[in-house]
């Protein structure tokens, strides 16, 4: 008979029964409404053992891959070890500052040294915590498999506690900590010949940095659209590497959108996600990517989704911001 | 023993293959998609889903309680037989645009117009 281990406790499962099952005859609630692997209320996630295909059907690719499923549809044949799908590892790490570098557009580049690697996916995000418990999330924009050091861009925002901090206080060779990395919106090979779409607006640009290039380092051949939108051209930064990048990859391209008034040469006219969808109308078969402001990437997941792309191959993390900063940015 | 309708019509695969068609008629269509601003996407597709494995004749813990109380909001808004008659449309263009033959569709749109008392609030 195989057993759950769950929250520190072992529960005989028996036969035919169903992880969502077995845990609810234990005493323990697992949020559920359909009970038919449709709804995916009950979904949780493996962190030991093997997950029949079947309790996976219908979930986005990169819930898969992480070993998520729906506790309903779970019959399990050997022992198997669960979790809770919203309850990030509390284990942290302990990073080191190796260099700080401000950008444009109000954004300061963190290049974070681990003593281990980090198991991570360039899009997902982790928390950084400072010593008297402030913590703030933040993309990650480096690529593990390369010899980079782990990547944060975080705009200095007016009143933001830890970005303020950030760009006043930290100094290279200081410590911090860090969350294990989580998150959905990030690259997957396989049907390399798809095509990319990947908004952003502000920071948002650093989960899309590092998927874009993550896309290009798996040998992704199909075409890769990046927008980046910002008001003004100062808040847009790492254009001349963007661009760069567009001249070395045929398949890669790139447009910074200023949506104020003053633009110069060399940057479309208008917000990121009208321009994208104007230059991009029939998205059936694309993966899109958006990141950054809430509002933006609402409307883009309604309209990528009005213009053909699936569902499942929406990724979207939108950025809301603390409160400290969201009033002084009001 | 016969195929059941869910059976027929393809399963899991079928509503899959139909979920995302079916969610961007309802919310292109201006006469019922104001009932569906502001709404987490992510969440009310898993909802057409449920919807859709239901009609389907699949595995469904569905009830009329439900149906009324998810329902009941929207109903305050206005929600009538014309929007009921809408969404049972993009259902059946759905089904005929993936070639669903018509007597299936037919057993569909019987299963859907069953809810119609339960989702109107009667």
């Amino acid at each position: 008979m195989p057993h759950i281990h769950f929250e520190g406790k072992s529960h005989p499962c028996q036969d035919d029964e169903s992880v969502l099952d077995c845990l609810t005859r234990h005493g323990v609630a697992i949020p559920s409404s359909c009970r038919s692997g449709v709804c995916q209320t009950c979904l949780m996630r493996a962190v030991e053992g093997q997950v029949p295909e079947a309790a996976q059907q219908g979930l986005k690719e990169t819930l898969r891959t992480q070993n998520y499923f729906l506790a309903c549809a779970c019959k399990p044949k050997g022992d198997l070890g669960v979790a809770r799908p919203d309850v990030m590892a509390s284990a942290r790490t302990q990073v080191t500052v190796l260099a700080k570098e401000i950008l444009d557009g109000n954004i300061i580049r963190l290049r974070l040294g681990c003593p281990l690697p980090l198991d991570y996916r360039p899009g997902q995000f982790l928390h950084l915590h400072r010593a008297d418990g402030l913590v703030r999330s933040y993309s990650i924009a480096s690529l593990p498999q390369s010899e980079e050091p782990l990547e944060l861009h975080v705009r200095h925002l007016a009143g933001g506690r830890m970005s303020g901090w950030i760009n006043n206080t930290l100094q290279v060779g200081d410590t911090l900590e860090v969350s294990q990395p989580a998150g959905q919106c990030f690259y997957l090979p396989g049907q390399p010949e798809q095509g990319l779409l990947l908004i952003g607006t502000g920071s948002g640009l650093a989960p899309l940095w590092g998927i874009a290039r993550d896309a290009l380092a798996q040998g992704h051949t199909g075409p890769i659209h990046l927008y980046h939108g910002s008001h003004g051209p100062d808040g847009l930064y790492l254009v001349q590497e963007l661009r760069a990048l567009a001249r070395r990859y045929p398949n890669f391209h790139y447009t910074p959108c200023v949506s104020g008034l003053d633009v110069p040469e060399g940057y479309a006219t208008g917000r990121a996600e009208d321009i994208a969808f104007s230059q991009l109308p029939k998205l059936a078969g694309w993966r899109v990517f958006l990141c950054g402001h809430p509002g933006m990437v609402a409307k883009a997941r309604k309209k990528a989704f009005l213009s053909g792309a699936s569902m499942k191959d929406i990724y979207a993390d939108p950025f809301v911001l603390a409160p400290d900063a969201a009033q002084s940015a009001a | 023993m016969t195929a059941s309708l869910y059976e027929k019509l393809g399963g899991a695969a079928a509503v899959d293959a139909a979920v995302d068609i079916f969610y961007r008629k309802v919310l292109s269509d201006d006469h019922i998609n104001a009932f569906f601003e502001g709404v987490d996407m992510d969440k009310q597709a898993a909802k057409q889903k449920a919807f859709l494995t239901f009609a389907f004749g699949g595995p469904h813990n569905y009830t009329g309680k439900d149906m009324r109380t998810a329902h009941a909001h929207l109903v305050q808004r206005g929600l009538n037989d014309t929007h009921f008659n809408a969404v049972a449309g993009h259902l059946k263009t759905t089904l005929e645009e993936l070639n669903v033959p018509a007597d299936l569709i037919a057993q569909v749109l019987a299963i859907a117009e069953s809810t119609r008392n339960d989702v109107l609030g009667r």
